[in-house]
C-alpha cells in the first residue's frame, strides 16, 4: 500500500508567540505502517518503534491525544472556516452499546479503529471501501461483574497504535495487544483485580517499546499505580504506586521535586494516618504525555480515598498531583501536588499539554493543566515549578497557589467536615474540568477547554472499608454554578493567563476538544457536535447527533485524499449515567451527586452509541 | 416430542403416572419446588403457579426497617445505589423498574446471590436476618411498605424525600436501564 499523499502539511504558519514540541521535523514522510515488518520480527525499542514520528503525520491519528504533547491539533485544512457550513455525514456506525462513549476513533494507514465502552469490542474499519465496512473485530469478553466496580459508567477512553499493533484495556482489568492488520491477539496481561474494586478505563500510551497502563477505582479504596508493560510480550517491566514507601513509588536518589513539601523519606506513608495509605487511592485513570527530548513521562494521580477528608489527616502523598518519571525505569524525577490533602475529590489526572511558551522574557518548556480545582497551571516541565495558576472557572474553595511554597491556598469555611453540610462549594467534585481533554493550537497559542460550571453541597460521612464496595464517605449534591449554565467552552491564553473567548453551554461540556487548523470542534451532552472559529469562537456549523456527545473528536485524511472529522456519540460517563443508567434524580445524590444537577438531561437526550464521520467532499 | 409433552404435563400437574417416563438429570421434581421457587420471571411453562407470598418479617416493623436503613449505609449499598436509592453504579431502587423483581423472596436472592452485571453476592458474608432487614428497607425506598412503619428522617443531608413520603414511582417515565 502506498501513502495516500505526502502528509507533510506546511507548518510554516506555526507562529511566533509559541513554538510547538511535536512539529520538529517535516523532512521524512511517515512510515507506511501496513508494509512494516511484523512486530515480532524486530525489537520494539529504538527509533524505528518511536510512535512520535507517526503522530507527526496529520493524515493519521494514532493515539487519543494525537501526539505525545497531547495537543489534539491537526494542520489539515481542507475543512475550513469557509466551507465547514457544507460539512455533512460521510458514514456512520452503530456500536450497539448504550453506555457513555468517551473514546476516540484512531486512523492508521487506510484503517480506522474504535474501542467501545464495556464490552470493550475493538473494531477495524476499511476506509478504502464505500461506507467503511468492518475489516475485523476483536471481542475480549470482559466480565459483567466489572461493571459493579466502575464508579462512573463503564467507559473506555481509547486504544493506541504503535509499531503494527494496537493496545487497549478492558474494564475487568486486562491490558491487551492485537495485531493491527489482522486483529489477532498478541498478548493479554491481567493487571487489575475487580474484587479489590479495581477497573481500567484509561487509554494507554506507548513510549520506547513500553505500554503504560494505570488503574481506576479511587472510589473503592484501591491503591493507585502506573504499570509499564513490554510492548512486545506484555510482561510487566515496572510498577509505580501512588502511595506507600519510596521503594514502591519508585522514588530514589534522582527524585528532585521543586518544593520542600515533597522532600523527605517515605512521605507516601508518613502523610497518612496509620495504614490508610493502603486504601488511599491515587489511581492513574487519566492521561499521559511524553517529552522525547527530556525523555520524561508525565501523568497525574487521582483523589485520595475516602472522599471524607476527616478520615485521612495529612497531605496524602502522592495523590492528587503529577509525576515526571523516566519511561525506562519508572524512577520518579519530580512531583507536584495540585491538591494536598484533597478535600473535594479533585483528582489530579487531567491531561498535561506540553508546549514551549515564551514567558517572562524567555522560552520555557512547560506543561499545562486545567485542573479539577479550577486552576489553569503552567508548570516548568523540567523542574515541576509552578509558573502560573489562574482560575478558569468560578472558584471559591481555594485562593490560588502560593508561588513560593507551591501550595494551594485553602479557604477554611469551604472545607468539608464530617456530619456538617458545607454549602455552595465551587467547583464541585467533578471539578471545573474533569477528564474531558482540551486541545492546544500552536497557530493561535490558545488552549481550547471543554469544562464545567458546577458548585456543590458536601457533607462528610464515616466510610467503612469493605473490599470491592465503594469507599467514599460523602453526601454530595451538585448544582449549576454562577450564571445557571452548567458548562463552558473556553479559549484560554496560557501566557496572559486569561480567557480569549468563552461559550456558555447548558450542560457540562463532557466531550474532548479538537483543533483542525482554524476550526475547533466539541460536542454537547444534548447531542450537538459543533465547529467554532478558533480565533473568535463564532459558531460556524453544528450537527445534532442521535445521542449526547462525550467522546473525543479527531481528524484524518482518507485514502481518497480528503479530510474527515470523526466523533463517537453516546451519552453516559459520570454525569451522563443519569440517562444511560436511568438514575432517579428525585434522589439528588444519585450518580454520586449528579441527581441534583442534571435531572433535565433525561428529557434532552437518550442513549445509544454511534460513530459519525463528517466530510465536505460529499463522502462516498 | 411426546416425551417432552409428557414431561411438561408432569411439571404442570405432577401426575404420578408419568414417573416411568420422567428423566431426572440433576433437579428435584418440580413439585418439590412448588412453594419455594424464587422466580425471576412472570413467564412459566404450562399453567402458572401462584407467586410465593414470602414476605420480609420486617415489612411492617419500624425497628427492622430502620436497621435496614443503617445496614444499607454500613454495607455500602448506598455507595452503589445512591444514598437515598436513586442509583449510581447500580440501578435506582426507588423507581418501579426491577430487573430481578421486587418481591421479598426475589430481593432476598438478589442480595444473597448477587447478580451478574455487578451486584456483589452478600450471602455468607452477612446474616440472613440482616438481609431480610435490607429487603424490607429496599421495598420502603420504592414506597412498597406501610407508611407508618417506614423510616421518616435522615440524619444526614436531606437530598430526597424521606422513605415514608416517597411518591408513586410510576410518575417518572424516562428511559430504561
Ligand atoms: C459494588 C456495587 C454494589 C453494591 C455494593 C451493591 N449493589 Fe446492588 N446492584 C449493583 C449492580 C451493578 C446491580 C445490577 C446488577 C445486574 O443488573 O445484574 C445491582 C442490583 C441490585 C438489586 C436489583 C435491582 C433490580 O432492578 O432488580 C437490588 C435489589 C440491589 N442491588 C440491592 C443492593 C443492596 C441491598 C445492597 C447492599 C447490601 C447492594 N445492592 C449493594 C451494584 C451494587
Amino acid at each position: 500500500m502506498k501513502l495516500w499523499a505526502h502528509r507533510c502539511v506546511a507548518r510554516a504558519a506555526l507562529v511566533a508567540t509559541t513554538s510547538f514540541l511535536a512539529t520538529t521535523s517535516c523532512n521524512k514522510p511517515a512510515p507506511d505502517v501496513r508494509s512494516e515488518t511484523p512486530p515480532s520480527a524486530r525489537p520494539l525499542s529504538g527509533a524505528m518503534a518511536d510512535p512520535s514520528r507517526l503522530a507527526q503525520d496529520d493524515g493519521q491519528w494514532t493515539m487519543p491525544a494525537k501526539n505525545y504533547a497531547a495537543t489534539r491539533f491537526t494542520a489539515l485544512d481542507e475543512i475550513s472556516t469557509g466551507n465547514v457550513k457544507q460539512m455533512g455525514v460521510a458514514w456512520t456506525f452503530s456500536t450497539g452499546v448504550t453506555a457513555g462513549h468517551e473514546g476516540p476513533p484512531l486512523v492508521v494507514g487506510d484503517t480506522m479503529y474504535l474501542v467501545t465502552p464495556w464490552p470493550n469490542i475493538l473494531y477495524a474499519f476499511d476506509l478504502t471501501k464505500p461506507g467503511a465496512p468492518i475489516r475485523w473485530q476483536y471481542d475480549p469478553k470482559p466480565l459483567g461483574a466489572a461493571k459493579g466496580v466502575a464508579c462512573c459508567d463503564i467507559v473506555n477512553r481509547g486504544a493506541v497504535f504503535a509499531n503494527g499493533a494496537l493496545f487497549f484495556n478492558t474494564l475487568d482489568g486486562r491490558a491487551i495487544s492485537v495485531d493491527a492488520a489482522t486483529g489477532k491477539e498478541r498478548w493479554v496481561t491481567q493487571l487489575a483485580d475487580i474484587n479489590r474494586g479495581e477497573t481500567i478505563t484509561m487509554a494507554p500510551l506507548v513510549v520506547k517499546g513500553k505500554v503504560f497502563v494505570g488503574n481506576s477505582g479511587g472510589e473503592f479504596g484501591v491503591r493507585g499505580w502506573l504499570t509499564a508493560l513490554d510492548a512486545g510480550d506484555g510482561s510487566v517491566a515496572w510498577r509505580a504506586y501512588s502511595t506507600g514507601p519510596d521503594k514502591d513509588v519508585l522514588i530514589g536518589p534522582n527524585f528532585t521535586p521543586h518544593y520542600d513539601s515533597d522532600r523527605g523519606k517515605d512521605l507516601g506513608i508518613t502523610t497518612w494516618p496509620g495504614e490508610a495509605w493502603r486504601t488511599g487511592g491515587g489511581t492513574v485513570w487519566g492521561w499521559l504525555s511524553y517529552d522525547p527530548e527530556a525523555d520524561l513521562l508525565y501523568y497525574g494521580t487521582a483523589n485520595p480515598g475516602p472522599w471524607n477528608p476527616d478520615q485521612r489527616p495529612g497531605d496524602n502523598k502522592w495523590t492528587a498531583g503529577m509525576f515526571a518519571r523516566s519511561p525506562d525505569t519508572g524512577e520518579a524525577r519530580w512531583f507536584y501536588q495540585t491538591s494536598p490533602h484533597d478535600l473535594f475529590d479533585h483528582d489530579g489526572v487531567n491531561e498535561l499539554v506540553l508546549a514551549d511558551l515564551r514567558m517572562n522574557g524567555g522560552a520555557r518548556k512547560v506543561l499545562m493543566r486545567a485542573d479539577r480545582n479550577g486552576l489553569l497551571y503552567v508548570i516548568d516541565r523540567s523542574t515541576g515549578e509552578v509558573l502560573s495558576a489562574s482560575p478558569f472557572a468560578p472558584v471559591n474553595s481555594n485562593k490560588g497557589v502560593d508561588l513560593k511554597t507551591g501550595r494551594l491556598i485553602a479557604v477554611p469555611e469551604k472545607a468539608p467536615k464530617q456530619g456538617i453540610v458545607v454549602r455552595d462549594i465551587c467547583p464541585a467534585a467533578p471539578g471545573a474540568k474533569d477528564w474531558q481533554p482540551m486541545a492546544f493550537s500552536p497557530k493561535t497559542g490558545l488552549l481550547y477547554i471543554p469544562h464545567n460550571n458546577l458548585c456543590m453541597d458536601f457533607e462528610g460521612m464515616a466510610a467503612s472499608y469493605i473490599a470491592g464496595t465503594p469507599y467514599v464517605g460523602a453526601s454530595v449534591v451538585y448544582k449549576a454554578g454562577p450564571g445557571g449554565n452548567r458548562g463552558f467552552f473556553t479559549a484560554w491564553d496560557p501566557i496572559a493567563a486569561k480567557p480569549r473567548w468563552q461559550i456558555k453551554e447548558n450542560f457540562p461540556v463532557w466531550s474532548g476538544a479538537l483543533v483542525a487548523n482554524d476550526l475547533v470542534f466539541y460536542g454537547t451532552m444534548e447531542g450537538w457536535f459543533k465547529a467554532v472559529d478558533a480565533g473568535t469562537g463564532q459558531l460556524l456549523w453544528q450537527f445534532k447527533c442521535g445521542s449526547g456527545v462525550i467522546g473525543q473528536p479527531m481528524a484524518f485524511k482518507g485514502p481518497d485524499g480528503h479530510e474527515y472529522i470523526a466523533v463517537a456519540a453516546g451519552i453516559g460517563g459520570w454525569p451522563g449515567a443519569i440517562v444511560s443508567a436511568d438514575l432517579d434524580p428525585r434522589d439528588a445524590t444519585a450518580g454520586n451527586g449528579w441527581g441534583g444537577a442534571l435531572g433535565d438531561l433525561k428529557s434532552a437526550t437518550t442513549k445509544g452509541g454511534m460513530l459519525y464521520v463528517f466530510t465536505v467532499s460529499g463522502g462516498k | 416430542m411426546r416425551r417432552l409433552m409428557c414431561l411438561l404435563a408432569c411439571v404442570a400437574v405432577a401426575a404420578a403416572g408419568c414417573e416411568r417416563e420422567a428423566r431426572r438429570y440433576t433437579e428435584l421434581p418440580a413439585a418439590a419446588n412448588r412453594s419455594t421457587a424464587v422466580r425471576l420471571t412472570m413467564l412459566q411453562p404450562g399453567s402458572p403457579q401462584p407467586l410465593s407470598n414470602v414476605q420480609s418479617p420486617y415489612q411492617y416493623n419500624a425497628y427492622g426497617l430502620s436497621e435496614g436503613k443503617r445496614l444499607y449505609a454500613a454495607y455500602n449499598c448506598a455507595g452503589c445505589h445512591g444514598l437515598n436509592g436513586g442509583g449510581a453504579i447500580g440501578p435506582a431502587l426507588t423507581d418501579d423498574k426491577w430487573i430481578y423483581g421486587s418481591h421479598a423472596d426475589q430481593l432476598f436472592s438478589t442480595i444473597s446471590q448477587g447478580r451478574p452485571d455487578g451486584m456483589p453476592s452478600f450471602g455468607g458474608h452477612i446474616p440472613d436476618q440482616q438481609i431480610w432487614q435490607l429487603v424490607a428497607y429496599v421495598q420502603s425506598l420504592a414506597g412498597m411498605v406501610s407508611q407508618d412503619a417506614a423510616t421518616s428522617r435522615n440524619d444526614d443531608q436531606a437530598a430526597a424525600k424521606p422513605e415514608n413520603r416517597i411518591e408513586d414511582a410510576r410518575q417518572i417515565q424516562t428511559g430504561h436501564r
